[in-house]
């Protein structure tokens, strides 16, 4: 090893002609600040949400992400482009919709983000690192929990705001969009944390990358089925109410019937049944992102530090 | 700076570490003992990881059961086994664990150049981990320990793996840790002969009880021993008696074996020892199987001592392979 011969670590000379040396001042000390578990969490929770979209990260592992960002964002752009040369009074497609209508998209990037900000350290018992440092477990959990809703959010919200700048250039008066989008955004910070738990719970309980993405895709493809054959058999029947709550099944129809509450129509009929029936998809929905939480914890308090 | 009192941690049946009471001085410190005597376990309950079943055990002045935030603070930890994803390179990685420590980014990214040279690593850093051999891995798992600048870091088989150079550049690492950086190092291994070249003191344990617990000076003050093993052909079993003589006749202190001891033990006295070893060997005709250098009592540390005083059987047997110098000379 270089660094044990000590002539060769006092002065590594450049180049003829150039008086810049590389010294070697020997080991120094770090006396600056020293953040606290607060400030270390927060770093955490930015690195996880920068990594979902592969940022900081190695080059192909931005391919994925930046994909289906394109993807999810590429029909609003043409939304925009067709209601200004029409000259559309309303956008065709508005903003709470948007992420039903592309849901898919939400699915697989959920599926594949989620598994890398966990698997990965889970796999390589880099956590062991992690939990050797004054971290403690609950705070990696509430960092990567609220890493992952925090990216998932962005590509909610990303076709949304480009929804609105088309709106915008269609002049449309931005007094009736605005309630819209909160209304959209509210719910988009809802599903986000509950495609984020349920995507999570499930990522954190393989350390293989690929089955927590064959997981996470088939979790959520069956939910989906099992509620549109539910939705479908109660309305065969003529009975809406159970068509109504058929809409708990999965995460897109739950949240979707929880924003109800905000005034919005529900953009996945029927919606729920009702005032009291939004307000327990509300319920419901919280209980899930509660439950969530709770059940990363239970695992993470297992995993071992060596 | 590590002190235990009483120190037991029980997985249901099995006891990991059984009444251990030791008090360790700043510096370097080797922990040995064999695999499964109860090191990792005894490293993750003074990180303040795994609660102790009974008995009190304080890091740096800090009680590891109430207080293991303050202590992983300042403390740094390699863990035996892999611990680096293969996507980033050494540098984004040892960034991020500096942040992780409670680095500001500037000074995490400061802090990572200068550990990374100071483990010898250079142009590789900016490749992705997944590449590195198993010796560059081991010093991105150091600068990982060392990012944060702690007041003492525990590096659990810091040697695994690797090759008799690396092992030595690891060790030297290791010494410069606790000489020129100035940071108290607790490394474990299962070799003995290892850490006895790197370490002020070491303290043995064996089925997670302390067997002793001593500085090196103390273990390594008889002078060095050379084991001699020879080849006797048709002297019925007298030759090493007749080498022993002639040995003698030169100047040289012999310990002899046994009547019927193939061994002998020699006085190294410098390279003339040698010499004399293979000259009255060759005179008497005698086949050499091994001349073996040994430190005089760090291997009886493990081993039970010799029945019978001067019988060096046992403990050469018991002594590092890696002190062997003249493995199997043929005849001279």
């Amino acid at each position: 090893m270089r660094v044990s011969a000590p002539s060769e670590r006092l002065a590594v000379p450049a180049p003829s002609g150039q008086r810049d040396a590389i010294h070697d001042i020997g080991y120094r000390h770090y006396d600056g600040p020293r953040l606290g578990r607060r400030a270390v969490q927060r770093a955490l929770l930015l690195d996880s949400a920068r990594g979902a979209y592969g940022l900081g990260r190695a080059g192909r592992t931005k391919i994925v992400p930046v994909l289906l960002l394109a993807a999810m964002c590429l029909p609003a752009v043409i939304v925009s482009i067709v209601a200004s040369v029409i000259g559309a009074a309303q956008l065709p497609l508005n903003y709470t919709a948007y992420s039903t209508t592309l849901a898919t998209l939400v699915v697989v990037f959920v599926a594949t983000q989620a598994p890398a900000s966990v698997s990965r350290d889970l796999r390589f018992r880099v956590v062991s690192l992690y939990f050797s440092r004054p971290m403690q477990r609950v705070d990696y959990v509430q960092a990567k929990f609220a890493g992952l809703a925090l990216a998932v959010l962005a590509f909610l919200a990303a076709p949304q705001l480009l929804l609105l700048a088309g709106a915008l250039l269609a002049e449309m008066p931005l007094r009736e969009q605005l309630p819209d989008l909160a209304r959209a955004l509210a719910g988009a910070v809802v599903l986000s944390l509950v495609l984020a738990g349920v995507g999570l719970v499930l990522a954190a309980a393989t350390p293989r990358r690929g089955l927590g993405v064959a997981a996470i895709i088939t979790v959520l493809v069956v939910l989906s089925g099992v509620q549109a054959a539910v939705l479908g058999i109660s309305l065969e029947r003529g009975a809406d109410t159970a068509a109504g709550w058929s809409g708990l099944l999965q995460p897109f129809t739950l949240v979707d019937g929880a924003a109800t509450l905000l005034g919005a129509e529900a953009t996945l009929p029927p919606g729920p049944p009702g005032t009291a029936g939004a307000l327990v998809f509300a319920a419901v929905a919280l209980a899930l992102v509660a439950a969530c939480y709770v059940l990363l914890v239970l695992r993470y308090r297992k995993v071992s530090v060596s | 700076m590590i002190t235990t009192v009483g120190l037991t941690k029980r997985y249901g049946p099995v006891t990991a570490v059984d009444d251990l009471s030791v008090d360790v001085a700043p510096g370097v410190v080797g922990l040995v003992g064999a695999n499964g005597a109860g090191k990792s376990t005894l490293l993750k309950v003074l990180l303040g990881l795994l609660p102790a079943t009974s008995g009190t055990a304080s890091v740096l002045g800090l009680d590891v059961a109430t207080q293991g935030e303050e202590i992983r603070a300042r403390v740094g930890y390699m863990p035996e086994h892999d611990c680096l994803p293969p996507d980033v390179s050494a540098t984004e990685f040892v960034v991020h664990m500096a942040r992780m420590s409670g680095l500001p980014t500037t000074a995490a990214r400061e802090r990572t150049a200068d550990t990374l040279r100071h483990v010898g690593l250079y142009e590789e850093r900016y490749r992705p981990m997944g590449g590195y051999s198993t010796g560059m891995r081991q010093r991105v798992k150091l600068a990982q320990a060392l990012a944060h600048d702690p007041q003492l870091v525990l590096l659990d088989e810091p040697t695994n793996g690797l090759d008799p150079a690396g092992r030595d550049d690891m060790l030297g690492l290791v010494r410069r840790i606790g000489t020129e950086f100035g940071i108290s190092v607790l490394v474990t291994s299962h070799l003995l002969g290892e850490l006895e070249r790197v370490c002020d003191a070491v303290v043995v344990v064996d089925g997670g009880r302390l067997l002793r617990s001593t500085s090196t000076a103390d273990l390594t003050a008889a002078s060095a021993l050379l084991v001699v093993e020879v080849e006797d052909g048709d002297r019925d079993g007298r030759g090493a008696q007749l080498l022993a003589g002639a040995l003698r006749d030169a100047g040289v202190v012999v310990h002899p074996g046994g009547a019927a001891s193939r061994l002998l033990e020699v006085e190294l006295a410098g390279d003339a020892t040698y010499d004399a070893v293979r000259d009255g060997a060759a005179r008497l005709g005698l086949g050499l199987v091994r001349v073996q250098q040994r430190r005089h009592r760090m291997a009886e540390v493990f081993a039970p001592p010799a029945a019978g005083a001067g019988a060096p059987g046992p403990a050469v047997r018991a002594s590092d392979d890696d002190q062997e110098v003249g493995a199997r000379v043929g005849t001279v």
